[in-house]
């Protein structure tokens, strides 16, 4: 048998190469019905194109678009999981190795010395992780690469506490219309509320990974999450920014509690290509790959 | 309307397109993003000759993913990128260099259109993200240049193509800009939406 590291190695890689040609089948659904509903041939032939390259690169096993994105992992390790300290130069390794193998473009560039040509930056925070430490012995692996497109139109801003929830609308809206067709629409939208300067960006992030069209548990910040879709449809960026078809398909929210002083908002937009793919690894290096197009349920071990 | 162009393009082809109209390409294009784009004006500016020809040609603002294959590059993932960050010196490449298109996505702004009027060039927008799409038109890979010094996605890959699209003009010579007009709507949209929250 595998080494558990090997074992979560290859997942890793399995992982990166999923989530870079095979996109999310609710995401695929949305689009698909955003073709139907668009009526306008600009818009449409835009989403047509988008359904025929998700098809092609499902079949060909290619990366969806070519813009294969910073890599980052989200993690949760289990208590009881055998393998902890050493698991970050396990995933580099499995950056490298998908970098190689899927391939991925090289996206992780030093300032002074350029491309480093294998994902992987110089000091550590490349590619990135996201721990979360659980009860259990299980590791869950989710692979999230994210293109420069859609996040060099993120947005924060510590607003004025007394601006109170218009203030939040009135921002997100502020930043999808700045992101207009840059980001590559239809648009997912997170945005993450309180927490700090840091944290409102990673709850943004994190609320991405949220099943489209699932609302948060707390119905105020479910009312928010429906308005803000509409607005943001309202404003009619369209598919690919011609102003026919949708803007947003989705909009999460994730709320922290907020400095007395501070109310720190950050959105962050994924392109139509929301690209992630998720694994549990069991301590004795049974794994399950989860939620993507084709693979549900199956077991690579 | 639908036209099929063979580079190098003639310019008064060129004019004859308009906003909407949709092209596909075959023929010679080549990839330059942000690095490059400066990297080539500034040997411009020295009076040195670049490795490649642009005239007549497609500028495709695009980094892709690239494999050696058996010793021969394959193209894997060719999709555009953000031409918007280009903006910044389009007109002047356009000026210098004389392509017949530029080829991106997300559009691109005023001083690119008006250099498009004044030299004879036109935006294709290609969709956003359909990498396979693009590679499917790009049938070889004719050479690469700067790929040391910049890396895979900023240097000048030259492509072969046939019918490589379907490209939507978005700015044609006679200064017409497609997304432009989609964002002062977009932002009039939204002073509306945000003067009417509760």
């Amino acid at each position: 048998m595998k080494k558990l590291e090997q074992i979560i190695e290859d997942t890793a890689v399995e992982l990166l190469r999923i989530s870079v040609t095979e996109l999310h089948k609710d995401v695929v659904k949305q689009l698909k019905e955003a073709k139907e509903k668009t009526k306008g041939e600009l818009g449409r032939s835009q989403l047509d194109n988008i359904l025929n390259n998700i098809e092609i690169a499902r079949k060909k096993s290619l990366p969806m678009c070519q813009d294969t994105g910073i890599v980052s992992f989200v993690v949760k390790l289990g208590d009881e999981f055998p393998i902890r300290s050493k698991l970050k130069e396990v995933l580099v390794k499995a950056t490298r190795r998908a970098t190689e193998e899927v391939p991925l473009r090289p996206n992780a560039v030093d300032i002074f010395e350029g491309n480093t040509g294998d994902n992987v930056g110089k000091n550590g925070y490349v590619p990135r992780f996201y721990i979360d430490l659980v009860e259990g012995d299980q590791l869950e692996l989710t692979a999230m690469p994210k293109g420069g497109g859609s996040s060099n139109v993120a947005a924060f801003k510590m607003l004025k506490p007394g601006v109170g929830i218009k203030g939040i609308k009135e921002f997100v809206i502020e930043a999808v219309a700045a992101a207009g067709s840059l980001g590559c629409p239809p648009y997912s939208v997170g945005v993450g509320v309180g927490g700090g300067e840091d944290i409102c960006m990673y709850l943004g992030k994190k609320a991405l990974l949220k099943p489209v069209g699932q609302r948060n548990p707390n119905p105020k910040v479910a009312e928010l999450e429906k308005e803000l879709l509409q607005k943001i449809n309202e404003l009619n960026i369209g598919a690919m920014g011609l102003g026919e078809g949708p803007t947003a398909y989705d909009v999460h929210i994730e709320m922290a509690a907020r400095h007395p002083a501070s109310l720190p908002v950050g959105v962050v937009i994924s392109c139509w290509a929301l690209r992630h793919a998720k694994a549990t690894i069991s301590s004795n290096g049974e794994v399950t790959i989860r939620e993507n197009s084709q693979n549900q349920g199956h077991i690579i071990k | 309307m639908k036209y099929h162009l063979e580079t190098p393009v003639k310019e008064k082809d060129i004019r004859k397109l308009k906003v909407g109209d949709i092209v596909f390409l075959s023929g010679t294009i080549i990839t330059a993003r942000d690095e490059a784009h400066l990297k080539a004006l500034e040997l411009h500016e020295k009076g040195e000759r670049l490795p490649v020809d642009f005239k007549g040609r497609g500028v495709y603002h695009c980094g892709p993913v690239m494999k050696k294959v058996d010793g021969e590059w394959k193209v894997i993932a060719a999709g555009p990128t953000t031409s918007a960050r280009m903006e910044i010196f389009e007109d002047k490449f356009i000026e210098a260099f004389r392509p017949a298109m530029i080829i991106g996505k997300g559009g691109m702004g005023e001083r690119t259109a008006k250099a498009c009027e004044k030299f004879g060039c036109v935006y294709g927008y290609f969709t956003g993200g359909a990498a396979v799409l693009a590679a499917n038109g790009i049938k070889t890979v004719k050479a690469v240049y700067w790929l040391e010094e910049l890396g895979m996605p900023e240097c000048l890959w030259v492509y072969e193509t046939q019918n490589f699209g379907p490209m939507l003009i978005t700015i044609d010579t006679h200064r017409h800009n497609l997304t432009d007009d989609v964002k002062q709507k977009v932002m009039k949209n939204k002073e509306k939406i945000i003067e009417a929250l509760e």
